[in-house]
């Protein structure tokens, strides 16, 4: 699956582990979205983050202030995913979701 | 024959193994474990560092602006320069600068001014896109991408894989078949901007590098003007195979680099770590993996000095190269491997760069031309290429 298209989680319910899949250590890329579950950051656990994916979606407010719901994919391949995520993303709105900080990016034109 | 160092060769060396371990060994420590990239300023500031030192630019000609160096010396430094986390993919980080597409030192002037000087400004970036889904280590008939004159321009169809930094490139180098009759003598070089209509990154591809992926291509009835075609048409093959032979050697520099650190780790560490009231260097078991790694890196190093030796002195090296680059992947990977169960459980926690080594020493029996093909390259001088 080329895109992140798993159904939204409230953020809430999924640091809870009230969530159809409850967040744990993992490495992997995460997207978290508004109220209009319009993606607004694309992120990911790294090999380095403290308590992984949890511990990075448990700090959104950081990078995030008004998502509301958040997807994951647990990968080890968390970075070359992490920026395919992010040109997806570029290929389909033209421009990165609103609170990435600006990026390098490679060019995509999926089929 | 004096397999010393020369005097020179002892200070390069030296300096080197400084600058990894004040500059980039500290770096690392902030940095994600799989990270492939600086920060553009940190980059900057060790270029100009490598700069300082003349060394950037390894690998350019020096009529080109690079420091005119031995490929000997060049293969000391690049097996210093990956003695880090991140040294056999991203040795330095880059710091060092490099030749790119080193088949556009052969480009006509025209060429030249459009993408080789941009390219060593570092203003452009380019890509090599041999490989195709029906393979890579066989260009000769594997490429099926058709490129059919119109006028004065080519067109362009069909599609490349596993191709390094093609969604990033402002042009690559791109094979394909211009005649349909004379096997490898019916390919062509072309060098494609990469705003050439037609030509589409449709994917990437993730493998066991995490931070890097490969790409997958499509050309799309894509107009290259004759104008761009490298070296002559149906020339290609050369052009190819003469990347593929001098690419062998640093390849192999890079994995002994990675195995001499690994072993420096695991000499440090066995006789600290006690179990069953003795430190693990008095085992024999670990004494004869720390044996076995010393046999590997040094037999990789002198059959790569071998190769690189003869390629200053103009002999003929491909069976050399080919050696060098089968014995050096294959004893990396089996001295990392050793490291690990050294280590035990530290040996594979991210804490640590030898899961990173493992996953990335994997990929290069594979990567420029898997361990079976260096062998039929050898074969193949040893009995001549009758033999086939």
């Amino acid at each position: 699956m080329l895109r992140l298209e798993k159904a939204w989680e409230p953020i809430a319910a999924a640091l809870a582990g009230e969530s159809r899949a409850p967040l744990h250590g993992e490495m992997g890329v995460y997207q978290l979205a508004d109220a209009a579950d319009e993606v607004i950051f694309i992120g990911y656990a790294g090999g380095a983050s403290r308590f992984g994916l949890r511990g990075e979606i448990a700090a959104f407010e950081e990078r995030a202030p008004d998502a509301v719901s958040v997807r994951f994919e647990v990968t080890t391949g968390y970075l070359s995913r992490y920026q395919e995520l992010l040109m997806l993303h570029v290929a389909d709105h033209g421009v990165l979701p609103r609170c990435n900080p600006p990026a390098t990016l490679g060019r995509l034109s999926p089929a | 024959m004096d397999l010393n160092l020369t005097e020179e060769q002892t200070l390069i060396v030296g300096m080197v193994r400084r600058f990894v371990r004040e500059e980039i060994l500290p770096l690392e420590l902030g940095l994600d474990p799989d990270a492939s990239e600086l920060p553009a300023e940190e980059k900057d500031r060790l270029v100009a560092l490598t700069r300082e030192m003349g060394l950037y630019g390894l690998g350019i000609p020096p009529e080109y602006g690079g420091p005119e160096i031995d490929l000997v010396t060049q293969t000391l430094i690049a097996v210093e320069m990956s003695q880090h986390r991140a040294g056999l993919y991203a040795p330095c980080y880059g710091a060092f600068g490099g030749a790119g597409l080193a088949q556009l030192f052969e480009a006509t002037e025209a060429q030249k001014e459009r993408y080789l000087y941009p390219t060593l400004k570092g203003e452009k970036r380019g890509f090599f896109g041999l490989s195709e889904p029906s393979g890579g280590s066989d260009p000769a008939r594997a490429i099926q991408t058709r490129a059919v004159r119109e006028g004065d321009d080519w067109i362009i169809n069909g599609g490349k894989l596993w191709i390094s930094g093609a969604d990033k490139a402002d042009y690559g180098l791109v094979f394909a078949r211009t005649d349909p009759d004379r096997g490898r003598n019916g390919v062509t070089c072309f060098i494609v901007d990469a705003d050439t209509p037609g030509f589409h990154v449709r994917r990437i591809v993730h493998t066991l590098r995490a931070a890097h992926y490969a790409t997958e291509l499509s050309f799309e009835d894509m107009r290259v003007p004759s104008a761009n075609i490298l070296g002559k048409v149906n020339g290609g093959f050369a052009i190819a195979n003469d990347r593929l032979t001098r690419q062998r050697i640093p390849y192999a520099a890079g994995c002994i680099g990675v195995a001499i650190k690994a072993q420096e780790m695991a000499l440090d560490y066995v006789p600290q770590r006690e179990t069953f009231g003795a430190p693990l260097s008095t085992r024999q078991g670990i004494q004869w993996m720390l044996v076995d790694n010393d046999i590997d890196i040094r037999q990789s190093l002198w059959i790569t000095l071998e190769a690189a030796s003869r390629a200053d002195q103009k002999q003929p090296f491909r069976k050399e190269a080919a050696m060098a680059k089968l014995v050096a992947t294959e004893a990396g990977g089996r001295v990392v491997d050793r490291c690990m169960q050294m280590f035990g459980g530290l040996g594979v926690a991210k804490e640590l760069p030898f899961e990173r080594w493992f996953r990335e020493m994997r990929i290069r029996r594979i990567g420029e031309g898997p361990s079976e093909v260096q062998r039929h390259v050898i074969a193949r001088e040893l009995l001549g290429a009758s033999f086939r």
